[in-house]
């Protein structure tokens, strides 16, 4: 057993200190990693989004933010969160010694809850009291509720109607909290299309709302202000894997839907080149189904939400709807940091089906007594197969950004159809 | 381009605007949507504007939306955009200019894209996800093939984009009216009329208003601040109105041209003409 050192400090969003080599000064003055990302929306954006990237330019060097947003990723989140060594788990797999980065015990229950609490304080700093996300599985909207309940923000959250039916238990909380949940009724119904209503929002209320975005996706300044106030998870595993193991660690694992908890437990590992960087993408059904979530196995670059990224389209450019049994995962692009690490070879992007990720959930479930939501399952499937790999010296890091509790039902439902034989 | 210039300096010479109606290719096939551009036109289009259907179309409203949905479902990708231009250009000399969103033109390659709208007989082409600042290259391509990209300008863009955007501009500004997406509204932004003569004031292009334009009474009014109108949603609602209605197709270019007419009429008023002469 690992006690959790508690020495080991938020460190909010400070991009200044990971600088450390040429990779890490992406994104570019353009808002680009490496050909990726950008700025694709309408002219009514535009001006918004440079504004947004001036006052984040400025908070992010801004001692007073800074503190204020330590204070409650420690007293509000509950950072730093442990990083718990899965001795049965370890044991079970026989090969790395496996580690979890326990995001799930963050208040609200995953990862998205500090990248909400840096944004609502942006929004605050910047004179708007009114906030609107898009949400998947519901967790970022769920966040998103929360810290506007917090700061007595008014909250409105999209969310395709597939969602909310898949995800009824996120949906009562964010209504509890008291954010208005509007469905998203076009395409397949899912992250994609209450990302397009979400910005269709946006673009008529620009001038008093602030888009706290789930992900880091869209529009130059997103991607990199996402990925910077979720850098907490990266920079707390770093110094917590040292204190525990005196070294780093051999692979670091998460799943990638847009790619928030990858990226922020990637980032700060980029420059250790000894580290291996693995993201797990949804493979739904199967990648030859064409049933799944693999932009970055399956797509090809294109303009979805505003960057340039990998996105599952046809060959005129229409984009194709993505399957996951993980609603946060059912996403048919990527981050564009996402794209540029996959392109450059930094990162490695592997696939893993609906199947593997249930499996996956009751493994740890009974294993460790932790249930895991069905996106990170994704993670600890691939772990399953990395960690035999890597063998008994080597030590693994698996990124577990949420809990289960909102999956519990759908995966009730899951078995009722495996006893019936209709699954 | 000349088209889209010849036909803003006729309307200017009889101090009137442009009127320029916007449909999806391809809504609700081939045939009809081919036959409702040739009757818009006849009905007093001064340019067209072509949509090209998309699957996620961010900057259009539901009526917009469902009309790019009935397109695709018809089978309409860019290849038919092109097919349909192209026979209409065959029996038409009006200004004929593209919409749409940038991910379809950079999968078929930008070079391609603009090579391939000239050779369908495109003057112009409006990519509204395109800002100006992503914009370079296709600016470069466009002038390469002769055709015009014309940039679109916001209430929300302040004095310096406007200024940049305007002086780049070819064809026409086009000058989103009020914050939003596409669609019917009851009034437009009260800095409309600020934007307008911002846009004017830099640029050398005409400039049209569109977003929003939904009567004639709009059209008469908006027609008095620029030198364009642009009418979409208005216009595709009454397409979206027949097919519910079970109007037989036949019958359907003729009934949306008919709301058509009644807008060109109210850009094109007949005393102003009269006047002038």
């Amino acid at each position: 057993m690992q006690p959790t050192p508690s020495s080991v400090e938020p460190a909010a969003c400070d991009s200044t200190a990971a600088n450390r080599t040429g990779e890490l000064q992406y994104p570019d003055a353009t808002g680009r990693f490496g050909p990726f990302g950008g700025r694709y929306v309408p002219e009514t954006l535009m001006s918004a989004l440079h504004q947004l990237e001036q006052d984040f330019n400025r908070l992010a060097s801004d001692p007073a933010f800074q503190s204020e947003l330590r204070y409650y990723l420690r007293q509000y989140a509950g950072r730093p969160t442990p990083l718990y060594y899965a001795e049965r788990l370890t044991e079970h797999l026989g090969g790395a010694r496996i580690y979890l980065k326990r995001e799930d015990l963050n208040h609200t229950g995953a990862h998205k809850i500090n990248n909400a609490l840096g944004q609502a304080l942006l929004a605050l700093r910047t004179g708007k009291r009114r906030v609107i996300a898009e949400t998947g599985a519901g967790q970022h909207g769920v966040a998103t509720a929360t810290v506007a309940a917090r700061f007595g923000l008014a909250c409105t959250v999209f969310m395709g109607e597939e969602d909310i039916r898949r995800q009824a238990l996120n949906v009562f909380r964010m209504r509890m909290l008291g954010a208005d949940v509007v469905a998203a009724t076009s395409g397949s119904r899912t992250l994609k299309d209450a990302t397009n209503e979400a910005i269709r929002h946006w673009v008529e209320h620009v001038e008093d709302t602030y888009y706290i975005i789930g992900s880091v996706v869209g529009p130059h300044p997103y991607p990199r202000m996402v990925r910077d106030f979720q850098r907490v998870i990266g920079d707390e595993t770093r110094a917590q894997v040292l204190q525990a193991e005196g070294r780093l660690p051999d692979a670091v694992v998460a799943c990638v839907g847009g790619g928030s908890n990858a990226i922020g437990m990637f980032y700060p590992f980029i420059a250790d080149r000894g580290v291996e960087l693995i993201g797990v993408e949804a493979a739904g059904r199967g990648i030859e189904t064409g049933l799944h979530a693999a932009s970055l196995t399956r797509g090809r670059p294109g303009v979805l939400h505003g960057a340039l990224t990998y996105l599952l389209q046809d060959e005129f450019g229409q984009v194709k709807p993505a399957h996951s049994i993980s609603a946060g995962l059912d996403y048919p692009g990527v981050g564009p940091e996402h794209a540029w690490l996959h392109e450059s070879g930094r990162a490695r992007y592997v696939p893993v089906t609906d199947d593997e990720a249930v499996e996956a959930f009751y493994l740890l479930t009974k294993l460790e007594g932790i249930l895991p939501a069905l996106e990170s399952a994704h993670a600890v499937a691939q772990a399953v197969k990395e960690a035999p790999r890597l063998g008994r010296d080597k030590v693994l890091v698996i990124c577990l950004s949420g809990r289960g509790d909102k999956d519990v039902e759908q995966i009730a439902e899951r078995m009722e159809g495996e006893r019936r034989g209709t699954h | 381009m000349e088209r889209i210039d010849r036909a803003f300096q006729a309307r200017m010479q009889q101090r009137q605007a442009a009127f320029i109606p916007f449909l999806n290719a391809g809504d609700p096939s081939f045939d009809l949507s081919l036959e409702l551009f040739r009757q818009i036109i006849q009905a007093g289009a001064d340019i067209v504007e072509i949509g090209t259907p998309y699957s996620d179309p961010l900057a259009d409203g539901p009526v917009i939306q469902a009309s790019a949905g009935r397109s695709l479902q018809a089978g309409f990708r860019l290849p038919q955009v092109f097919e349909l231009t192209a026979a209409l250009r065959q029996t038409s000399d009006t200004g004929l200019v593209l919409f749409t969103y940038v991910n379809p033109v950079v999968q078929y390659g930008l070079d391609r894209y603009f090579a391939d709208a000239r050779q369908a007989g495109a003057d112009g082409v409006i990519i509204p996800d395109l800002p100006f600042e992503e914009s370079t290259e296709a600016r470069a391509a466009a002038d390469r093939h002769g055709v015009a990209l014309i940039p679109l300008v916001a209430p929300t863009s302040g004095n310096e984009r406007i200024a940049a955007i305007c002086a780049a501009a070819r064809g026409f500004v086009y000058c989103v009216s009020s914050l939003g997406v596409t669609g019917e509204r009851a009034r437009m932004s009260d800095r409309l009329h600020e934007l307008v003569q911002l846009a004017r004031h830099y640029a050398s292009v005409p400039v049209a208003v569109g977003f929003g334009v939904s009567s004639p009474e709009q059209a008469r009014a908006i027609a008095q601040l620029a030198d364009g109108v642009i009418v979409g949603s208005a216009l595709i609602r009454r397409i979206e109105q027949a097919l519910a209605s079970g109007l037989p197709a036949a019958l359907l270019p003729q009934h949306v041209a008919g709301f058509a007419a009644e807008l060109a009429a109210a850009v094109h008023p007949p005393q102003e003409q009269a006047a002038v002469r």
